[in-house]
């Protein structure tokens, strides 16, 4: 590692007792370097591209989801079939089957939720900003979390394997309740379940043997690059693709074996994604306690890195229930799916009903009955998890979102402790609400009132952040850059998504509206209108960190404002739909007298979310152009007072910091009186900071 | 590779990583790390077994039948012993390991040369135990499988179960008990592994001062997965 010039003077030397930190950082290998890399920031950025190549293909579904409820079938004059996908599939007339309609709702909201959302804002701004932002050379175990990204790439290539498979992939919604999720799509495929103990066979196409093949071939060949060593470089590189190949052979043989449909792909998908985010969320909490640089108090902590603090802890709480659900629900589809095709074999049933499977459903297979399980039990372990899950999607937006509010208003965030508190109560309260996605489940009512109670709790803890943020925004010299623009709308949607929710607390307007647009409407402006602009400031905001180029402000503010203007025009009709009952998860409502003249409505919405996609080729230009054509970033383009922009370079180094930072501020000193400039860095000390109180 | 790798390399340099101040903070990091990870441990197991309490609840007669009838609590209570035999080996190799270090907080003190007593020995010791542990858990698979209680084919013949039992709750019974005691040897097989690696780098004498810690946080993790037996153990077999 080369020494990088200090940006700043001022920072006090302290290093001298540290100088052991900048030790025995060799050259690596390109492979090293790039690929396999155990480097935070090399990791983030991978996450970033795995996010943003899922986020196409579950960008994509949605445009299939709003052709089909503009145009749902051919009754309509003038019809609409789908373009070019009817035709390549073969539907006839050209309209989805309703069925196919279900596979892809179901998987766009699997895709966004857990190869988009979550692996943007955990994965890439919880690798990249953590050690910077707390002044670290890299993550406590780096090797971990280079291992928590590859590890991610199997499950992605196993959730997309669903869609090459006989019977399509997983239409069980995305919370895949049993005993819906439990039954196999295609009884020829379940043919092959009976005997999946057997080696040989196959039902994958090969499509989907190479694209899996590859995919875990790169997750053991990173394990090798840092665990083979047994000579010279050559034999070393020939053992690690040796045994890469024959660990991708076995890998993928197994896999093969236990997803042989796409409900079991979803399910084995998910069960390993799970470890990837433990490996991560065990790498942030402990990096975080533990290598602070001197000086660095808890708060004096950025409220990013406070909120994916908070973030793993509810991953590590929650994340572990849901692989052990996941394994249940996976062990019973195999269950049912070796019944359909007749076998006697009976494998394990966890959650279906008793017999169930044989009277109900009109399958006589010799498997007979099922166990006698609770399907309600399900839904109370999956919510377990999935509802600290939703904060675990919000959380990290909320707290880069008042990074980037302090530095483009120029002050102090309002209400530092609280904003701490706050986030502190939201995890919280979030592992005691589960229940209220079950008020129309055959949950006790007297139970629905208790998790009504604590849900509409949470809107304490909201609104201080709201009212927080909108007293950062409050007489300051605000900059209109794009990464504000999306932090404001972050924080609007925010409001109008959280306030949906709490009609939604109440158990009695919820048995109106479940299962509803309104539903709908509510997850998009919290997950879309939130966390999504939250992800965009986000990149704004960091880009020219990570790749040392700034981006185009124009072309930003056209998408911010197109995605905007758009974004509303989708999803805020959609509690109009809501309220009147219109509701999700159905092909077709042209039959039904109540729904049918809801189709110009919908035609609206579709095609504002026509035009919300379109409105990502902004980005995409700016982003792959600004890559190569955008003007070299300086250390700090925004002014901003945290250690990564003040003393480090653009893009960092490997290692981060040429001396250990010293810190003496909390991160948000924007117009200090003490200084000349308005902002303060963290490491900068000044005279008289000591007689100076910030205003937390 | 060799000369490029990160672990070798920068123990040849320094007695830490180069993210750390020192061996005491990645010391300190490390096992922070492990019970983090043994946090989620926990959550992991605690989800099955809320299922399986539940079930326990309702269906309270099969459980208890099964259990009498298919799980043999005298070799559950061997393994149980096996178990917590292994564990005080563990806890003694930890001591050894640890005593062969300086105190914390005198790092500045050449490390002394050689390896620890009785390391090798002890850890051998536990693996032995952890082995036989896995013996007696596979003979009572075995014994389960003559008896067609494991789920796959002809999974409990419907034609044993006495009037008032349900055989689909036996059935329940006999798949939470594969499912936890499964994943529990399973963890069992990872330690195996770990410790594998443990011996054969004190035996080598290649643990650097700061090594202990990773006998440390084995330890650690071997612990955890007896105390989950001292859970399943009682719960499954000991049925009243």
């Amino acid at each position: 590692m080369t020494a990088i010039p200090h940006p700043l003077p001022g920072v006090h030397g302290h290093d001298e007792a540290h100088g052991a930190h900048a030790h025995g950082h060799e050259e690596l290998g390109f492979l090293k370097k790039y690929i396999f890399s155990a480097d935070h920031k090399i990791i983030g950025i991978q996450f970033l591209f795995m996010g943003l190549f899922f986020m196409i293909v579950g960008g994509l579904l949605a445009m299939l989801i709003r052709w089909q409820l503009a145009w749902p079938d051919a009754t309509l004059t003038p019809g609409h079939p789908v373009p070019i996908l009817g035709k390549l599939m073969g539907w006839s007339n050209g309209y989805m089957p309703p069925d196919f309609y279900t596979m892809v709702f179901s998987m766009h909201a699997t895709i966004m939720i857990f190869f988009v959302i979550i692996p943007l804002l955990v994965g890439t701004f919880g690798n990249y900003l953590i050690p910077l932002k707390i002044g670290a050379g890299d993550m406590a175990f780096p090797f971990l979390n280079g291992l928590a990204f590859w590890s991610a790439l199997p499950p992605g290539s196993i959730m997309l394997t669903g869609f090459m498979l006989a019977g399509g992939a997983a239409a069980a919604g995305w919370t895949s309740y049993p005993p819906l999720s439990a039954l196999s799509e295609n009884a020829g495929v379940g043919a092959f379940a009976a005997n999946f103990l057997r080696i040989e066979g196959s039902t994958w196409p090969t499509a989907a043997v190479v694209m899996n093949f590859i995919a875990m071939f790169l997750f053991c060949a990173y394990m090798c690059a840092y665990y083979v060593h047994l000579g010279p470089k050559v034999v070393n590189v020939v053992a690690s693709i040796i045994l890469s190949v024959l660990g991708a052979v076995v890998l993928e043989r197994g896999v093969q074996h236990v997803a042989w449909d796409g409900q079991s792909c979803w399910f084995l998908s998910l069960f390993w994604l799970g470890f990837s985010s433990l490996m991560g969320a065990v790498n942030y909490l402990t990096t975080i306690i533990k290598l602070r640089c001197p000086g660095m108090t808890m708060f004096r902590l950025p409220l990013s890195v406070w909120s994916l603090f908070i973030t793993s802890v509810l991953v590590l709480l929650a994340t572990p229930v849901l692989a052990s659900v996941l394994m249940m629900n996976l062990l019973e589809h195999q269950h049912i799916g070796a019944s359909i095709a007749g076998s006697n074999a009976r494998f394990a049933s966890f959650f279906t009903p008793y017999n169930w499977f044989d009277q109900g459903v009109g399958f006589t297979g010799a498997g007979q009955n099922s166990g006698g399980g609770y399907v309600l039990l399900h839904q109370h372990l999956f919510w377990f998890y999935s509802h600290p899950a939703v904060y675990i999607m919000i959380l990290p937006a909320m707290g880069m979102v008042s990074d980037i509010m302090a530095v483009f208003a120029r002050k102090p965030i309002f209400g530092y402790r609280p904003m701490v508190y706050a986030m502190a109560g939201i995890a919280f309260l979030g592992f005691i609400v589960w229940a209220h996605h079950m008020f129309q489940s055959g949950m006790n009512p007297t139970l629905g009132t208790t998790f009504a109670v604590s849900t509409i709790f949470i809107a304490v803890p909201s609104a201080i952040k709201t009212f927080n943020w909108l007293g950062t925004l409050w007489g300051g010299n605000i900059r209109f850059t794009t990464a504000m623009w999306n932090a404001i709308a972050f924080v609007a949607m925010f409001v109008i998504g959280g306030l949906s929710g709490i009609f939604m607390a109440s158990t009695a307007i919820d048995v109106h509206i479940h299962d509803t647009y309104f539903i709908v409407a509510h997850i998009h402006y919290v997950l879309f209108g939130g966390s999504m602009f939250g992800i965009w400031g986000a990149i704004y905001f960091w880009y020219p960190k990570m790749f040392g180029r700034m981006m185009n402000e124009t072309l930003g503010k056209i998408h911010f404002w197109l995605s905007f203007i758009f974004f509303n025009g989708t999803f805020f009709a959609m509690h109009i739909l809501g309220i009147s009952g219109f509701p999700r998860r159905i092909a077709s409502y042209l039959g039904y007298e109540t729904y049918a003249h809801y189709q110009p409505m919908n035609e609206f919405i579709s095609i504002c979310a026509f035009a919300l996609g379109l409105s990502q080729i902004f980005f995409v230009i700016n982003f792959i152009g600004s890559w190569f054509f955008g003007p070299k970033a300086p250390s700090n383009p925004w002014e901003a007072t945290t250690l990564e922009w003040n003393d480090t370079t653009s893009p960092p180094p490997h290692g981060n910091f040429a001396k250990v930072p010293v810190v003496h501020h909390g991160p948000y000193e924007y117009s200090n009186p003490l200084v000349e400039e308005d902002w303060l860095p963290q490491t900068r000390y000044v005279e008289g900071q000591e007689n100076f109180r910030p205003a937390h | 590779m060799t000369s490029a790798s990160a672990p070798a390399t920068e123990h040849e340099h320094a007695d830490h990583a180069h993210q750390f101040d020192d061996a005491i903070q990645q010391h300190e990091a490390a096992t922070l790390g492990m019970w983090t990870f043994l946090a989620t441990e926990v959550l992991f197991f605690g989800a099955l077994l809320t299922a399986y309490t539940i079930y326990r609840h309702y269906y309270f007669d099969a459980f208890r039948y099964a259990s009498h009838e298919y799980l043999r609590w005298y070799l559950g209570a061997i393994n149980t012993g096996v178990l917590l035999c292994s564990s005080l080996t563990v806890a003694l190799a930890v001591h050894a390991a640890q005593h062969h270090d300086h105190a914390p907080g005198q790092s500045a003190a050449p490390p002394r040369i050689g390896q620890p007593k009785h390391l090798v020995p002890l850890l051998l010791v536990t693996m032995l135990l952890g082995l036989v542990f896995l013996c007696i858990k596979g003979t009572e698979y075995y014994i389960d499988y003559r008896e067609n209680v494991v789920p796959g084919p002809s999974f409990f013949h419907p034609e044993h179960v006495p009037p008032g039992i349900d055989a689909s709750h036996i059935r329940l019974f006999m798949t939470f008990y594969f499912i936890l005691t499964g994943i529990h040897a399973t963890h069992m097989i990872v330690g195996l592994g770990l410790f594998s690696w443990l011996t054969w780098n004190a035996h080598r004498g290649t643990f650097a001062r700061t090594r202990s810690n990773a006998v440390e946080i084995c330890g650690l993790y071997w612990h955890f997965v007896d105390l989950v037996w001292i859970f399943l153990f009682p719960l499954l077999y000991l049925i009243r």
